[in-house]
């Protein structure tokens, strides 16, 4: 029987974006963010926007598939996904179908992209007004918990407090983020250092652990991503940038109503991140640099330890800004400043900045790396994760 | 009495599943599903045992105690209600005497009351009389604590 893998069998070809906005700064409606980060992926890849055959996104996007289908004129649509679940839990998820898609013939060549103008819609960190509220948040929402920084911190408690990490390791990795974007012109805290100083003293979100500076931005923008077969991308202007390995889900009844996972206090990576690495037979060990998405900065210290890049018990001392640079440092994280300082695409971004990355043409460029890995949005079910490579790595 | 948190929040919504937990706690008892066919207590309320797979969910008081098994606080104001308010507290309960299911309530506590993993809390009704139609949430108080704050 032949192996089923999506190993090295589709490449990404081309990335996309827009310019990255703050919140509810696009002159752009979202729909036209879309179209140009399409176009500007097709544009990098060599390929007529009409060959494109599916469309693959997550997290609700509006942008719809058959709508960019026809303002695009493709010849034919053979494949449109979305993934289930909401923010960024499925950005990994998307390239993987978009893979899938194009690996198993049901097309042949698949963007997958996130749009996002929150201005033009409900900001995440605000409650709609309601009077009465259904389903699990009739067990939530009286009681003022309904953001969604407030639906992950009890697991971030939880956590931390069991294992004894300090906040001291969560501001690394919002520092890192700050760090790497401000040598990234793309991001839009370019310009905006982070210090120590100043995110000690920010402000509260929710005590114990998120304070301002651990929590994300909401952006307006648009990334994209052109998957083809891995034969076809040889013949392509960029160096072609190979799935090695990805997965989605969330482990036994991660998803349990009203907090009641039996392993609650997971980013749900348990089970997703041994897929992938089986996948790509690969470990934590081989890779060279991580892009971790940062819904809030708890949640990316739970993805890595679920990933196995990071041992609880040393949390405290790995997470340090100095082991997380680009350049110095063991492991290279976030390198474009990732959703808390590039833009809050969903981790698109991370995935065009891994193919940067591995093309050689990053703003933070890690020397010589072969493999980099794609965590998705952590603590939402299902989650997703992937990991990239350049040819040699086949 | 007062409420932990100021008027204005959603109320829940009453509805075919979870109904026999609001009359429960409209009653001042805490009744939750547990299967028929396995005997398991489970929580949120679902239309099938996600262990056995039995349809046939029955309702049962179970003791109003349990232990903190996480916590927050939050500061930020997520809804207009809650502008002005500061900070409150949440917890995730779980209830050792049925089968540890969990629950989220409020801590009926002060903003800076230190809050202790493990802690044993229990059960205050707390009823919205004017809302309709009427319904009651249950918060959490230290056990050994005579009035909430």
């Amino acid at each position: 029987m032949t192996e089923r893998t999506l190993r090295g069998k589709v490449a990404i070809a081309g990335i996309g974006e827009t310019i990255y906005y703050k919140h509810g700064q696009s002159p752009d409606a979202e729909f036209k963010l879309a179209l140009q980060a399409i176009l500007a992926a097709c544009e990098d890849a060599g390929i007529d926007p009409r060959e494109v055959d599916g469309f693959a996104s997550y997290g609700g996007d509006r942008s719809d598939a058959p709508r960019l289908a026809a303002a695009l004129g493709v010849h034919e649509l053979r494949f449109s996904n979305m993934h289930w679940g909401g923010g960024g839990g499925g950005v990994a998820a998307a390239v993987a179908n978009a893979g899938a898609a194009v690996h198993s013939g049901m097309a042949n060549c698949v963007i997958a992209f996130r749009s996002l103008a929150q201005g033009q819609f409900a900001r995440y960190g605000r409650a709609n007004s309601l009077a009465s509220v259904s389903g699990d948040d009739a067990f939530l929402a009286p009681y003022g918990l309904m953001s969604p920084a407030q639906r992950f911190a009890m697991k971030i408690t939880r956590f931390m407090t069991d294992h004894d990490i300090r906040h001291e390791a969560l501001r690394a990795i919002a520092m890192a983020s700050y760090h790497h974007a401000q040598t990234n012109p793309r991001a839009v805290m370019y310009g905006r250092p982070l210090t120590e100083a100043k995110y000690d003293a920010s402000r509260w979100i929710i005590e114990p652990f998120h304070r301002l500076f651990d929590c994300c931005q909401e952006n307006d923008g648009a990334g994209a991503v052109l998957v083809v077969p891995a034969d076809r991308a040889k013949d392509l202007p960029h160096k072609p940038v190979y799935l090695l390995g990805a997965a989605q889900g969330g482990h036994h009844r991660s998803a349990a109503p009203v907090h009641n996972a039996p392993d609650y206090a997971s980013a749900h990576f348990k089970t997703v991140a041994r897929n992938m690495w089986e996948m790509a037979k690969l470990g934590p060990k081989d890779v060279d640099i991580v892009q971790a998405y940062e819904n809030f900065t708890g949640g990316v210290l739970l993805s890595l330890v679920e990933h196995g890049f990071v041992d609880p018990s040393t949390a405290n001392d790995v997470l340090s800004l100095d082991n997380l640079k680009f350049d110095t440092g063991k492991m290279p994280m976030n390198t474009s400043g990732g959703n808390l300082a590039e833009c809050y695409m969903h981790g698109l971004e991370m995935v065009n900045e891994n193919v940067r990355q591995l093309r050689g043409t990053a703003s933070n460029q890690v020397a010589d790396p072969q493999v980099a890995a794609v965590l998705g949005g952590p603590m939402v079910t299902p989650v997703s994760s992937l990991v990239l490579g350049t040819e040699a790595t086949l | 009495m007062s409420t932990a948190l100021p008027a204005g929040l959603p109320a829940p919504a009453i509805e075919p599943l979870t109904q026999p937990y609001w009359d429960g706690t409209r009653a001042g008892r805490l009744v939750v599903q547990r299967c028929r066919g396995c005997g398991k207590h489970q929580w949120g309320p679902e239309w099938v045992c996600h262990r056995c797979h039995s349809f046939d969910l029955g309702w049962e008081e179970v003791a109003p105690r349990g232990r903190i098994w996480s916590w927050q606080r939050p500061h930020h104001p997520v809804h207009p209600a809650l502008n002005g308010h500061g900070p409150y507290t949440i917890v995730l309960v779980e209830l050792p005497d049925a089968d540890a299911i969990r629950m989220v309530g409020n801590l009926l506590c002060p903003p800076d009351a230190p809050v202790s993993i493990g802690a044993e809390v229990e059960a205050v009704f707390e009823p919205h009389d004017a809302a309709t139609p009427p319904y009651t949430l249950v918060q959490w108080r230290l056990v050994g604590q005579s009035a909430p704050a």
